[in-house]
């Protein structure tokens, strides 16, 4: 789709678009370019030569158990932060949907945790599970649960997974909501007139007319979790203990920042930029009746 | 104020050809109102007089001077649009006030100018207003207006009645016409409609197909369409067109559906006997009586003091009937052609006929 | 007489509305409850720092977990503020706050302007490459930051902009969301507007400035909630790219004071990490109308 009415002019359009297609240019195609050309290439120890390896770094990364290991741990922490954050957000947006008094004070009570930072979230979450300083950390140990996430790995995991899908809540709130909000009211009554039940109402028509908003969340909630959550695992764990609860973006952080595996880490940052791309793609496939180019 | 001569000018989009040479010469003061189907090429006409479009080839020049190469805005004309194209953020005044700040004119004169028409419009009070705050009528006083401020030497309508309702488009049409006459603007008004067409024009463009199919005053092309499309489409309801042929000598025509025989009255039509014709009657030319059509009547719209029949001959033929009174049932309807309403088209071009030619 | 009727009816609505009546009063009452734990959900993490960022840090050292309000708020605010964590050298807080809000501002700002200008040439312009640009914009999606983290670290250092204002702002100004969303609105702006503009004599900019702009208040206003909200939150870039405290942000400070948990003055944390939620909350809910208006559209 395009506009019948243009503007004429030559020069005009290429001085509006310079500014972001430069930063574009520099900031964004260069370096994907040079991650490209680096996973290809290994550095000695030193940092003096460099030879080029072909697919060698890809083929270390899929050979190392660790590697694999953290592909798995992205995975699991990906699909629990979506399960919960989305669910939890269809049961609230379902009911801040009913009209009852205080709908709108309701719904401002539970949008804000958008505007907080993961990292920020991440310190929100010691407080409440650190064994000895947080309210619920503590609770457990007091009942006799051996509660410790900096020791315990699976703990650690769960507590960055609560954290993580905390923070996404009120995002996907709004969505269902808005999703609620644009059901025709016709719709639900004709439902009613037939004699469908409540539950029945939602699982037979409002779930399947949901559905669009649903898979946009699901793409971009496994997108978020991926990729958006550096600061929570930074913050909270680490990415430990051991590397209990590294994501592939935090490994390929460390593996830069702190090993200086050039190599490797320009390796996972390919195969991360192949991910967010089967990621939009799935997503672009599915909005490109919406937006229209 | 200002003639306006369109000179052969033609459009094509891509392959596409949307209007294959029009020439018409506007004289100073004069409404002419292009009118026909929609796709015919009307808008497309006027968007090249207004320079929003570009003709492919042939000239608009406006009061003498040749535009065809300028923008819109050099050519000193205004424009009513369809939906009436306010800008939403702003208030009435600087709606209307807009064009002539990007003008450079002064303040004092724009305020004067503004108050002005306002005034003639009728919407002085609502010069603080926003366009959302309007009722669809006064939204498009306020679209005249911001043409009326401008002073242009032309006016253009582009189909500006179509969005009100049928009332208030009686009532705008007669208001546009007033004004047209006092302020002695030339104008071209386009319109599908073909009330609007005959009640505002001071001549008509008939526009079929990306032809000029007739230009004339509006009675003009109700007494003497140029062809069968203006016949039908000029006129409610629809001319009925019955297919016929010439007989000896051309002083009458054959009707093909039952035989009756129409002399002509006025003299006869070239050709051999046999050609082609097709005779054209008014719905209103109709009149009850015997020796004429045997109508099945089918559908009777009573209009209070006149019905309008919808009948058929005995083979099918649609025909439309427009009689006094109101006093007419299903059934069996005889109705005779009075002879002096006959038009006479050519059977294959569609052409009319006129006598001794 | 006109007394009577209604006595007469009433008895058989009220008999039938009685029962629905009571079922929906529970209904509701349930959905109050569930939707007050999901509010406290969201709550107590904020409520159990807001009421530590008021004890003294051995009160939260000893892990009492204080739900109510103690007597060192004021001082505790004011050492973060003016002091930051005081056993070890660190930047006081309004720096980071300063640092943060500058940060935020210009790449909102900045994400803004550069998004809408292309947009308008996009939407408004017929060029040669016209999709090959939108193209370069729209793929840039799928390249965040975070996978790209160190080749484009490599070119801000190759440029001289690590621990700068620059090197912080500018490789994350670009944005294909901002744009699509512009281009989206851009294309629901009626022709005849255009028309009406150029018969009135504006041109492009002219256009851009009178028109365009100011119907696109709305928009501007819902993309800055969500761009100061990212740009305030942004946590990977500022640790690659500031190693020196002039410029760092809070949002790092606070990870930092973390540090060697022994080490830590758990009050200064928690007073900081309050200091550092309330600018974006507080955009958030001033600015609520439009911001969910803004993000259900624009990432749809």
């Amino acid at each position: 789709m395009r506009r019948k009415v243009i503007f004429g002019n030559k020069l005009l359009p290429y001085l509006l678009l310079a500014p972001q297609l430069i930063v574009t240019a520099i900031f964004f195609f260069w370096p994907a370019a040079e991650a490209i050309r680096y996973s290809f290439l290994r550095q000695d120890a030193f940092g003096i030569s460099v030879m080029f390896v072909g697919l060698e770094n890809f083929q270390d990364l899929f050979a190392d158990e660790r590697y694999l290991q953290v592909v798995w741990n992205t995975i699991w922490f990906s699909f629990w932060v979506t399960v919960l954050s989305m669910g939890v957000a269809l049961l609230l947006a379902v009911l801040a949907d009913r009209h009852i008094r205080g709908r709108d004070t309701y719904r401002t009570l539970l949008i804000w945790p958008y505007a907080i930072a993961p990292a920020i979230a991440a310190v929100l979450y010691i407080f409440l599970f650190h064994p000895s300083l947080g309210l619920l950390g503590r609770a457990l140990n007091g009942f006799g649960v051996p509660w410790d996430y900096r020791l315990n790995g699976d703990q650690a995991m769960l507590v960055v997974i609560l954290a993580a899908a905390w923070k996404q809540v009120s995002y996907n709130f709004l969505f269902f909501l808005a999703g609620l909000q644009s059901i025709p009211k016709s719709v639900l009554e004709a439902a009613a007139i037939d004699g469908a039940s409540p539950s029945r109402r939602f699982w037979t028509v409002i779930f399947p007319l949901l559905s669009p908003t649903t898979f946009f969340l699901l793409v971009i909630n496994i997108t978020s979790a991926v990729f958006d959550t550096f600061g929570i695992i930074d913050a909270l764990t680490g990415g430990g203990p051991g590397n209990a609860t590294q994501t592939m973006i935090y490994r390929a952080y460390v593996d830069g920042r702190v090993n200086l595996d050039l190599g490797s880490s320009a390796a996972q940052s390919v195969v991360l930029m192949i991910a967010v791309m089967a990621l939009t793609l799935v997503q672009f496939r599915f909005i490109e009746r919406r937006v229209h180019y | 104020m200002a003639t306006l001569n369109i000179q052969g000018v033609t459009k094509a989009f891509g392959p596409t050809h949307v209007l294959h040479g029009i020439n018409l010469d506007v004289a100073d003061g004069e409404m002419i109102v292009i009118v026909g189907a929609s796709g015919c090429g009307k808008s497309t006409l006027l968007r090249i007089v207004a320079g929003l479009e570009t003709a492919s080839t042939g000239n608009v020049v406006i009061a003498g001077r040749n535009v065809t190469a300028l923008e819109p805005a050099e050519r000193d004309v205004a424009m009513v649009f369809q939906n009436y194209a306010l800008y939403p953020h702003m208030s009435v005044f600087d709606n209307m006030a807009y064009g002539l700040k990007i003008r450079g004119l002064p303040k004092d004169q724009i305020a004067k100018r503004v108050q002005e028409a306002a005034n003639l419009l009728g919407i002085g009070a609502l010069l603080e207003r926003r366009p959302r705050q309007l009722s669809g009528g006064q939204r498009q006083r306020v679209a005249m207006g911001r043409a009326i401020v401008r002073e242009p030497k032309l006016f253009l309508f582009d189909e500006p009645l179509s969005n009100l309702d049928a009332k208030l488009r009686v009532q705008m049409r007669a208001e546009i016409r007033r004004l047209q006459k006092r302020l002695g603007v030339t104008s071209l008004f386009v319109t599908h409609d073909q009330v609007e067409a005959m009640t505002l024009g001071d001549r008509l463009v008939v526009m079929h197909a990306g032809h000029a199919a007739q230009i004339a005053t509006p009675m003009e092309i109700w007494a003497r369409p140029a062809d069968t499309y203006v016949a039908s489409f000029i006129g409610s309801p629809a001319m009925n067109l019955f297919p016929a042929t010439l007989e000896e000598g051309g002083h009458a025509a054959r009707l093909d559906t039952n035989g009756l025989v129409l002399p002509f009255h006025d003299g006869p039509r070239p050709g051999p006997a046999g050609r082609k014709l097709t005779i054209g009657v008014r719905p209103e030319h109709l009149t009850p009586g015997q020796g004429g059509l045997e109508l099945q009547v089918e559908l009777v719209e009573p209009l209070g003091g006149e019905s309008v029949i919808h009948a058929r001959l005995e083979d099918g033929t649609e025909v439309t009937a427009k009689l006094p009174g109101s006093s007419y049932s299903d059934g069996r309807l005889d109705v005779i052609i009075p002879l002096h309403t006959l038009h006479v088209f050519d059977g294959e071009t569609g052409k009319r006929l006129e006598a001794g030619g | 007489m006109s007394q009577a009727q209604p006595a007469i009816a009433a008895p058989v609505p009220l008999a039938a509305e009685a029962p629905r009546r009571r079922r929906f009063l529970g209904a509701d009452l349930t959905t109050h409850v569930i939707l007050l734990l999901g509010v406290v959900l969201f709550a107590l993490p904020i409520w159990i720092v807001l009421m530590g960022s008021t004890h003294d840090a051995a009160t939260i050292g000893r892990g009492e977990v204080p739900l109510l309000p103690g007597s060192e708020g004021w001082n505790n605010y004011a050492t973060a503020w003016s002091e930051g964590n005081t056993r070890r050298a660190s930047v006081p807080v309004s720096t980071m706050m300063f640092n943060s809000a500058v940060m935020a501002l210009l790449i909102t700002v900045g994400k803004l302007a550069i998004s809408i200008t292309s947009a308008y040439a996009v939407a408004f312009f017929s060029f040669p490459g016209r999709m090959l640009c939108f193209w370069a914009i729209f793929i840039t999606l799928m390249l965040p930051v975070e996978v790209r983290i160190f080749p484009t670290f490599q070119v801000v250092s190759d440029l001289g902009m690590v621990n700068t204002y620059q090197g912080l702002i500018i490789p994350l100004i670009a944005s294909a969301t901002a744009t699509l969303l512009f281009r989206q609105f851009f294309l629901t702006i009626p022709d005849e507007l255009v028309e009406a503009a150029k018969m009135d004599g504006a041109g492009p900019m002219r256009f851009f400035k009178d028109i365009v702009l100011p119907l696109s208040a709305t928009n501007i206003a819902a993309l800055f909630v969500i761009l100061f909200v990212y740009g305030w939150n942004q946590y990977l870039w500022p640790l690659l790219v500031t190693t020196s405290t002039d410029v760092e942000t809070i949002v790092i400070g606070i990870v930092k004071m973390l540090g060697a948990e022994a080490d830590t003055e758990w009050n200064i944390v928690m007073a900081t990490t309050v200091l550092a939620l309330l600018p974006p909350v507080a955009v958030v809910i001033l600015m609520q109308r439009w911001f969910v208006k803004g993000l259900t559209e624009t990432e749809k």
